[in-house]
């Protein structure tokens, strides 16, 4: 009897111009986990991202969610079935308030005759999104196009929106990058805030955040899976070492 | 509802409103012709022009400021508008045509007798002036599902949509579906029994107009300030985060198509009685491009600024093309550079822009001391209001 995973991968290929960004890539992830891929830059991180959300098909091989195939959906579909995303770059609505931006983010009704007919906000809903803005400091910005936030700002906000959506599983791209060393900390209280209620995929780079994090880690190199295990696990293991100090010394 | 529209807004359109619906018109009926309050039916008739421009200019707007689709269709869709209004049009001529017989005259001509079956539910004026609306609605809905669905998008879809206003042009000209080839359709003589040479008739349908506009303004200022009106800009801004926020971006877009074809549809059903005459000229290129320029102008991304537009370039262009006949295009074009580069609010952003210049100019002369006891301090960065949308 297969275990059930809340997202599996297997044998997904993907390749850009015959450059195989993903190579026969198979990923597991238990309902309730809290996962944190690493790799160096162009392992193929983000576009396995990509290839869950909708963004970019697999040549071949698949994915499920909830054991549905989710290959052929697209991007909104995917979101609906619960998974949702904050992308590498921070991806907020720069024209909208902080506000807005917020409240587009909120779980609930997403069709065009229910947001022309229906779209009031309730004072439940207004409550909620001043309680997400509080969560992410952002409360005295909320009146203020997104566009004009802080490079890190913008992250807290993008992150903020997945909080307002609720999503079963959160794919979180380098949540870490443009902040200051406190801010942080302070995301990566939020995100253990999070884990148990939701399962969470964490991209990161910085090696104290991954540790602050302390959970299971999956080295990716190449579009591969190279290693998956605890932090010290994966620090100690030969290869790792050789694809991290190996490049190093190319340099 | 009531956060939709602010007071100062709704006393502004009420004056505007009574003074292009009742005040003009009554101005035209009731004074003698040589007071100095006397409007003559050439205004009249020129002004409701310019309110049937000013509809199908939101309708651009609705799509490219909104939306940020550069629709290159709308003048295809003015011209269905018309066309169907003109065949309701062209049957109520009756036996006063060239021709003294039952049918148009250019089918008496092309040696019909008998009225093609697609014609015959035009004889209804509602049939007609809810096909001027349903019928570009139902184009769009077509063109829109196939076009989005596809993922056709920014200049592509501009592309796209100037070759279905091509191929709508050719079908007309080549009058292999009995609109009235290159002439289409003219010499109207009655609309719902009234002479439509008469100034009272051509007065109501000004007044008409008018009520079209508001009621568009009213209709896409709800739209636009719902939720509904915050996806549509996001999706002009980044559609990708919106379909990673769970919203179907294609039923968006395919949803404002539709509504702009239809505001446009009904428009052209209004043009076409008080110029007299509807063919296929009106769905050139050139035409939708004007629209356009009447937006950008204007300013886009407001509602206002779609309906000034319409009015100053086209009063520029009633002035133009008397002084210079040859120059006109080559006004417009340089106009459209002009503002794209150097107002891209266009007029109704104009006192803003020249505002914060004031204050920039300003600011530097008071700098200008060195102990620097400037009297504009930076604005409080964290202004609260915890009920952003009222
Ligand atoms: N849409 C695309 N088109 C072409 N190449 C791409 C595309 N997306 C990613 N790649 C390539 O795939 C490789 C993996 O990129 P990415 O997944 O962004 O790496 P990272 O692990 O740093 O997130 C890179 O070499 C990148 O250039
Ligand atoms: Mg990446």
């Amino acid at each position: 009897m297969p275990k059930d995973f809340i997202l599996s991968a297997e044998g997904v290929t993907k390749s850009f111009d015959g450059f195989k960004a993903i190579d026969d890539l198979s990923f597991y992830l238990d309902e309730g986990e809290l996962r944190t891929i690493i790799g160096p830059n162009g392992a193929g991180k983000s576009t396995f991202l990509d290839l869950i959300t909708g963004k970019t098909r697999p040549d071949i091989g698949k994915i499920e969610f909830k054991g549905t195939p989710i290959t052929k959906r697209s991007e909104y579909q995917i979101y609906r079935m619960g998974i949702g995303r904050k992308f590498q770059t921070p991806s907020v609505f720069a024209n909208h308030t902080v506000y807005d931006n917020i409240l587009l983010g909120l779980e609930g009704r997403r069709g065009v005759w229910s947001t022309l007919l229906f779209g009031r906000t309730s004072t439940e809903q207004r409550d909620r999104i001043y309680d997400i803005l509080k969560t992410i400091n952002l409360a005295h910005k909320a009146n203020e196009q997104a566009g004009t936030l802080a490079y890190g700002q913008k992250q807290w906000l993008e992150i903020g929106m997945l909080l307002a959506q609720n999503p079963q599983l959160l794919l979180i791209d380098e949540p870490a990058a443009g902040m200051t060393d406190e801010e942080t900390v302070k995301t990566g209280e939020l995100i253990l805030s999070l884990a148990g209620k939701h399962t969470i995929i964490v991209i990161e780079h910085d090696m104290v955040f991954v540790r602050q994090l302390n959970s299971k880690v999956t080295v990716l190199h190449q579009g591969h899976v190279l290693r998956e295990g605890t932090l010290d696990e994966v620090r100690n293991d030969e290869r790792v070492i050789e694809v991290y100090l190996g490049r190093k010394k190319n340099v | 509802m009531s956060a939709t529209f602010r007071k100062t807004e709704i006393i502004l359109l009420g004056i505007l409103a009574f003074i292009a619906l009742v005040l003009l018109p009554a101005l035209n009926a009731w004074t003698p012709p040589e007071s100095f309050f006397h409007i003559s039916n050439f205004t009249i008739n020129l002004y409701g022009k310019y309110l049937s421009y000013a509809v199908l200019a939101i309708s651009v707007d609705l799509l490219w400021g909104f939306t940020g689709l550069l629709s290159l269709g709308q003048c295809l869709f003015f011209s269905l508008g018309g066309y169907a209004f003109g065949m309701y049009l062209a049957l109520k001529v009756g036996k006063l045509g060239q021709y003294k017989q039952d049918l148009p005259d250019f089918m008496v001509f092309l040696g019909y007798k008998e009225l093609p079956a697609h014609w015959e539910p035009f004889r209804h004026f509602w049939f007609a002036a809810s096909a001027s609306a349903l019928v570009p609605a139902l184009v769009a809905l077509a063109f829109g599902y196939l076009a989005f669905r596809a993922k056709i998008r920014g200049v592509y879809f501009s592309i796209l949509t100037q070759a279905l206003t091509y191929a709508g042009c050719l079908m007309f000209f080549q009058n292999s579906f009995m609109f009235g080839g290159n002439n289409g359709l003219t010499d109207f003589k009655f609309v719902l029994g009234h002479d439509i040479r008469n100034a009272a008739t051509q007065r109501g349908l000004y007044i008409a107009t008018g009520a079209l506009l508001f009621l568009t303004y009213i209709f896409c200022r709800w739209l636009t300030q719902s939720k509904f009106g915050k996806i549509q800009r996001a999706v002009r801004d980044s559609e990708n985060r919106v379909l990673f926020s769970g919203y179907a971006a294609p039923n968006y877009k395919l949803f404002v198509f539709v509504i702009a074809a239809a505001i446009a549809g009904l428009a052209g059903a209004l043009y076409v009685p008080q110029v007299g005459i509807i063919n296929p000229s009106e769905m050139a290129t050139d035409k939708s491009l004007e629209a356009i320029v009447w937006v950008a102008v204007g300013g886009r991304g407001t509602l206002v600024g779609p309906v000034v537009g319409a009015f100053a370039v086209n009063a520029l262009k009633s002035w133009a093309t008397r002084a210079f006949p040859d120059l006109w295009l080559i006004i417009l074009g340089g106009m459209f550079t002009l503002v794209v580069l150097f107002m891209p609010k266009g007029l109704v952003g104009l006192p803003g822009q020249l505002y914060s210049l004031w204050q920039k100019i300003s600011r530097r002369r008071t700098n200008a001391p060195p102990d620097g006891d400037t009297s504009f301090p930076e604005a409080p960065s964290d202004h609260q209001n915890p009920n952003p949308e009222s």
